[in-house]
């Protein structure tokens, strides 16, 4: 796709802001500053911080990425930008640079759904996707299960986490632990000295006949199993319950997301999003698809967490349908739903 | 010299087109909620009423604050980005300076807009072109009025307190901020880069130890 239009993607949804530049499913430029070093002391992200962070990183982010890629502005045929969902005021600042570097240019704009595009970043990697496809995207924000038809067109939701997302719960679990912020990598190697099978943590929703899933349940039972332990003056083997919880959540991700692909008759599995750099994660969901004759694509770390190259893929995705492009007048919409791959 | 200017720190979302002698054309729409949507389509008609491209543009100019910050932004990044992809400088104003050039007052007053939260900024000006002390965030009583006339629309909204001057007018009308950079640029006086004024941290508490779920 020598030819294909050179897209420049923005992502502002959280704490990072992300510039990616493609030309079809060629990656050329996948630039992030991340404010996660001035969120970390309160323990989450602050939207506030975020948004100010984005106004300040956005300029110098774009120009990183343009020095990245050997390109001029004027060389970008395209401009695509997560319009949701996602924090508004951070969302704003990004859909406001779109929309002036789209006028400036004098080129479209197409605002695209952050979920859709954590799926359709995958293709920068492992070439296109197959149709139909389902995902499973994990992260600080989300956790969702999805029937992907066509990932420009036609997105269906299957499932979604009925309280905190998979991210925010090992955050909190982290915090019990007394591990740093963001809880996911520390869980994650803290695991690795310690037993999943060490302490039978609850499955939410394991065998309820839907797709959604819950962690608050399983968050507050291994609170209660720290405090109990404490309180009887015993001493607490973090490897064992990081182990035991991860276990817990990986166990639930998988199987329905292998529940999902044997219900839909889809041989195609796709997980993205931040927890997909777990390594229980990968390594469960492994092992379940080869057992289920199921093929399993996940993107490497960075194109797991939110990046701009997602927002650019999804958007020359946009291009090649010949979907109508985005007005100027687009909202940032933080609860945009799934079904809304563009806008 | 073709100054496109905007701003959205209040809840006026407008954009005006300067070519150093005159407003070539303005647009002023208000409404608190929609800077996002509004903006780009108001410096798009502003152009065509002009009958000027985008392009033809020599600098751009935002109002840099203090106001709210989600819509301040907006107008910030946007004068940023459409700065970079024309290759032309951009600039950012004190918008309490448009609000005080647009009352076009020769003697000493305040100009001050809404900060919520039961506050307003404001600065002390000695001429509609001259600011003398501030931007602040204050509670209105607070503001140390000592008989001046205030512009800026805090004054409608706390006229008790703020009411000498009648607030006229109530925002930083565009055109009188592309009339200001226009005046300071072809003086050579050096312009802020578009960067924003909050004047207030952002609301967030570093936590304690987690909450213990059992009792
Ligand atoms: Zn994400």
């Amino acid at each position: 796709m020598a030819d294909a239009p050179l897209v420049l993607g923005i992502e502002t949804s959280c704490d990072e802001t992300g510039i990616g530049i493609v030309r079809g499913h060629t990656l050329l430029a996948n630039t992030i500053a991340s404010s996660m070093d001035e969120h970390a002391r309160f323990g989450g992200v602050v939207p506030e911080v975020a948004s100010r962070a984005h106004l300040e990183a956005m300029t110098p982010t774009v120009d990183a990425a343009l020095t990245a890629a050997g390109l001029k502005f004027s060389d970008i045929d395209a401009i695509a930008v997560t319009a949701g969902p996602g924090l508004a005021g951070a969302l704003l600042v990004g859909v406001a640079a779109a929309k002036s570097y789209a006028l400036g240019l004098g080129v479209p704009l197409y605002g695209v759904n952050h979920l859709a595009a954590h799926v359709a970043v995958d293709q920068l990697e492992h070439g296109p996707l197959p149709k139909p496809c389902v995902a499973l995207l994990v992260s600080g924000g989300h956790s969702s299960l999805l029937l992907v038809p066509d990932v420009a067109e036609d997105v269906i939701s299957l499932g979604s986490t009925v309280d905190d997302a998979a991210g925010e719960a090992f955050d909190k679990v982290a915090r019990v632990l007394g591990l740093p912020f963001p809880g996911g990598p520390h869980i994650d190697r803290a695991a690795r000295d310690g037993s999943g099978a060490a302490i039978a943590f609850p499955r939410g929703k394991i065998d309820d006949g839907t797709l959604d899933f819950s962690f608050s349940g399983l968050k507050t039972a291994v609170a209660r199993w720290v405090e109990a332990r404490e309180a009887a003056g015993e001493s607490i083997h973090v490897p064992d319950v990081a182990a035991s919880f991860q276990e817990a959540v990986v166990d639930v991700l998988t199987r329905k997301a292998l529940q999902a692909c044997k219900k839909y008759d889809v041989h195609d599995l796709l997980i993205g999003g931040g927890v997909a750099a777990n390594s229980r994660l990968r390594a469960l969901a492994q092992e379940r698809c080869d057992a289920a004759g199921v093929r399993l694509r996940v993107p490497r770390p960075g194109l797991c967490t939110d990046n701009g190259a997602m927002v650019a893929a999804l958007g020359s995705d946009l291009v090649a349908a010949g979907v109508r492009p985005s007005t100027l007048q687009i909202p940032a919409d933080s609860s945009l739903p799934i079904t809304t791959v563009h806008v | 010299m073709l100054v496109l200017a905007f701003d959205t720190a209040t809840p006026a979302v407008t954009a005006a087109l300067h070519d150093g002698e005159r407003v070539l054309a303005e647009r002023t729409t208000i409404d608190a909620r929609r800077h996002g949507e509004l903006l780009v389509p108001t410096v798009e008609q502003v152009l065509q009423e002009a009958a000027v491209p985008l392009r033809e543009v020599t600098a751009i100019v935002a109002g840099s604050g203090p106001g709210p910050y989600t819509g301040l932004r907006v107008g910030l990044m946007t004068a940023q980005g459409l700065a970079g992809t024309l290759g032309v400088p951009a600039y950012g104003i004190c918008t309490l300076d448009a609000v005080a050039y647009g009352s076009g007052l020769t003697e000493p007053f305040l100009a001050a807009t809404d900060a919520r939260r039961k506050e307003v900024f404001w600065a002390r000006y000695s001429d509609m072109r001259t600011r003398v002390d501030g931007p602040f965030v204050d509670r209105p009583a607070d503001v140390p009025v000592n008989g001046l006339p205030v512009v800026g629309a805090a004054a409608t909204l706390y006229p008790d307190v703020l009411g000498d001057g009648g607030g006229a007018p109530p925002y930083p009308y565009a055109g009188a901020l592309a009339a200001l950079a226009a005046e300071r640029l072809a003086a050579g006086v050096p312009l802020d880069p578009p960067r924003p004024i909050y004047l207030r941290r952002p609301d967030a508490v570093v936590p304690g130890a987690p909450k213990r779920v059992t009792a």
